[in-house]
């Protein structure tokens, strides 16, 4: 039986037919009429943040720790402009999302009333798709249409906007029992006579390599990727999103490749006769110039997403499908191929892989002045608090260090902004995370450029019981920036001076939220610095670890160069020539 | 490159052309011509589109449309086998000497003359864009004061309907 209810309680009701059971938000004018009953629900709970992008951000650091659908809300105009930020980053990094926004009421649109913004137009770019809803009887379906759309095919954010006259207004409720989108219909399933090719084609490969991209962490396939991977004995590389996919202490694992990439994984690239690419893009700050990336490679291709088949590379076996059904078949159809044996050694390859993973390990120099290395400090992060925290990053060096750096064992411990490059991701997608993930560790790895952006969110964390614990690399610069003025702009740093060893003063900024704050400068003092923050859980922790400003990433190629003109170090060339003898 | 007719169904919803345009122009492709309106269908619109583009480029194009919740299906037709015409409305100078000429070039092309004043004729004028270039270029020599043209709709040959047909680029 239908009920009598408001627009706003449709919507309540809605949300906790959808499951939801955070939203991250801000109330204002516009949707302040959901705001009412949302009070009342017993399975939502509402957090307060204090910036919509923080809100955002959360929503996303929270899906991207439980692979749930993340919930957002703002109010009409800032409040949703506010919102386009994370709505964007969740488009590039496939995070299901579902954003809801007050609109001004019906009779008000297109007339620039306060607070109006055209939040549907503004985000058709960057939404999976989205819903203006000015009728409170499409509350409902559009509730559940948002919810599928968001987490089925490729994963990514869905915005529905309502009028608050929609939220005011008398309906009915009733949870739509099925929703009917001709217009879409992802393909999950393989089709058989592709997994039988690429079969035959990956035991027939002299130089195959595993090309593994966060689609594998999105579609929960970290499992198969094993199997696979044990199954063949091949090379595996982790793009920056798929970080965890695979487990960094296992011996195939060749690393991370792409611009700051292990030069052992990017030469695995470079140098493969064929790529299996699972879930990953060809996006260019892995594969550089395309047009020298593994020239000598036959490419697999499986992915959600048709349109990313052949967009930026041609590909000998397309398959669209879920990774984790793909795997599922390509395991057993490899399988066939061993048992008939159909096999290929691959001693020889491994002799070349293991040569560049011995001669150029990841590694950093020292400061000689005594000063503190930003390596060493997320190095001895990552080995005391384990591979069963969540990590989170912001954009920049620190996040290159962080993917370097920390052993990654299990998905969805590694989160970023890898697509938009998000500055200030970090502490509210941590805060996300925790909220998601109570139990487990959440460590915000973040730069003094990204903290400052967002750090507000450290009230919200203070407030409600969310203690996250974030450490502070900061080199008192825009550290990644100024790398680029180091080596292309005659060190002539324009405007990437933060001051930030001076002001803000961090700990007392930590102090003032509430929060334990710690400064740590010295190496002799990083371990018991970490191991006191691992201690404090009642409050969240942040350690202003105050880094050396001159260190950099490596290795790296410098963008528009191809691959094999990858730096291992400033000035350090690797020989592929020799190894390829 | 080479030009490509692409005819797209949609869902009649608010928002559906701004979608299809707006996809467009951050993809960075060029819309040549563009024609919407409704079909056999209630709810469903046809869009004809003409792009010139490359295969390549062709196949994003399709790929990315058919990731719009409110597209339902793609076709390109080709030019062997489908017929596309558009709509032109010429206003002419043509005065009492000069409008019995006119009127045997509207006769010729199967033209129509849809209104006449003392020193200047409308013509409506429908066909292939050839054929409307061809009747431009013979009417020019008399003045040519506005012309505005529609976009190219066009429909298969044969029985066959695009319902009927399969998608294109979409399914694999």
């Amino acid at each position: 039986m239908a009920e009598n209810v408001t627009g706003a309680e449709s919507l309540v009701r809605s949300l906790e037919h959808a499951d939801v059971d955070v939203v991250f938000g801000i109330p204002g004018g516009a949707i302040l009429p959901a705001y009412d009953p949302l009070m009342d629900s017993k399975s939502v709970r509402h957090i307060l943040v204090r910036h919509e992008q923080g809100a955002g951000h959360a929503a996303e650091g929270y899906a991207s720790a439980t692979g749930r659908v993340g919930v957002c809300m703002a109010t009409s105009g800032p409040g949703a402009t506010n919102l386009v930020t994370p709505i964007a980053d969740a488009h590039m990094d496939s995070v299901p999302l579902v954003a809801i926004t007050g609109q001004v009421s019906g009779p008000f649109i297109g007339t620039d009333a306060f607070q109006e913004a055209d939040i549907r137009g503004i985000t058709m770019p960057i939404t999976k798709h989205n819903y203006l809803v000015t009728n409170a009887d499409d509350i409902p379906r559009a509730i559940k249409e948002a919810f599928h759309l968001a987490s089925s095919g490729r994963p990514g954010p869905v915005l529905v906007d309502i009028t608050k006259d929609a939220l005011q207004a008398n309906t009915t409720f009733d949870w739509p029992a099925f929703i009917d989108m001709p217009g879409y219909k992802p393909t999950t399933k393989p089709h058989g006579r592709q997994i039988k090719e690429a079969a035959r084609m990956i035991v027939e490969a002299k130089r195959p390599v595993l090309y593994v991209g966060g689609g594998v962490i999105r579609a929960g396939a970290a499992k198969e990727l094993r199997a696979l991977a044990d199954l063949t004995g091949i090379p595996v590389v982790t793009t920056l999103m798929a970080r965890g996919a695979f487990p960094d202490s296992h011996p195939q694992h060749m690393g991370m490749p792409g611009m700051h990439g292990s030069v052992g994984a990017v030469g695995a690239l470079q140098k493969s006769d064929l790529l299996i690419t699972l879930g990953a893009r060809f996006d260019d700050r892995v594969t550089g110039k395309l047009s020298s990336f593994a020239t000598k490679a036959k490419v697999i291709h499986i992915d959600i997403d048709p349109a990313e088949i052949g967009k930026n590379r041609q590909v000998d076996i397309p398959i669209v499908a879920d990774v984790r059904e793909a795997l599922m078949q390509l395991v057993p159809a490899v399988t066939d191929e061993f048992d008939n044996n159909n096999r290929t050694d691959l001693t020889a390859w491994w002799q070349i892989l293991n040569g560049w993973r011995d001669t150029y390990p990841l590694g950093y120099d020292v400061p000689r002045d005594g000063s503190l290395s930003p390596q060493l400090v997320i190095q001895r992060l990552g080995q005391i608090v384990g591979p069963d925290a969540i990590y989170t990053s912001g954009v920049g060096q620190h996040q290159m260090w962080a993917a370097q750096f920390i052993g990654y064992e299990n998905p969805n411990t590694w989160l970023n902004s890898g697509g938009l490059g998000t500055m200030g991701y970090s502490v509210p997608a941590a805060m996300g995370a925790k909220v998601g993930c109570p139990d487990k560790t959440v460590w915000a790895i973040d730069g003094d450029g990204c903290f400052q952006m967002t750090n507000q969110e450290l009230a919200t964390c203070r407030i409600n019981d969310i203690p996250i614990k974030v450490a502070l690399i900061n080199n008192s610069s825009l550290g990644m920036v100024r790398q680029w003025q180091t080596l292309f702009y005659n060190e002539r740093y324009s405007n990437t001076d933060l001051h930030s060893h001076s002001f803000p003063d961090f700990v007392k900024l930590a102090d003032a939220y509430g929060c334990l704050g710690i400064r740590c400068d010295r190496p002799e003092d990083v371990d018991k610095t970490i191991e006191k923050a691992m201690e404090t859980n009642d409050v969240p922790v942040v350690v202003d670890f105050q880094v050396n400003r001159d260190a950099m990433v490596w290795p790296m190629v410098a963008a528009g160069m191809g691959n094999d003109d990858i730096k291992h170090a400033r000035d350090l060339a690797p020989k592929w020539e020799r190894e390829e003898a | 490159m080479a030009r490509h007719t692409l005819s797209v169904l949609v869902q009649d919803q608010p928002g559906v052309l701004a979608r299809i345009a707006a996809l467009f122009s951050r993809r960075g492709y060029n819309i040549e011509s563009l024609a919407v309106g409704p079909t056999e269908t209630p709810e469903i619109s046809r869009m004809t589109i003409v792009v010139d583009v490359d295969e390549h480029s062709l196949e994003q194009i399709t790929k990315q449309l058919n990731k719009l919740i409110n597209v339902l299906k793609i076709v390109e037709l080709n030019d062997d086998t489908a017929v596309a015409r558009e709509l032109m409305l010429i206003k002419l100078r043509a005065d009492e000497g000069t409008r019995a000429s006119v009127l045997q070039l509207v006769e010729l092309f199967r033209a129509k003359v849809v209104d006449v004043s003392t020193d200047a004729i409308t013509i409506e004028a429908t066909g292939s864009r050839d054929k409307l270039d061809a009747l431009l270029e013979v009417l020019a020599p008399h003045g040519v004061k506005e012309i505005v043209q529609s976009g190219v709709v066009a429909l298969a040959r044969g029985s066959r309907s695009i319902a009927d047909r399969a998608l294109r680029g979409g399914d694999r």
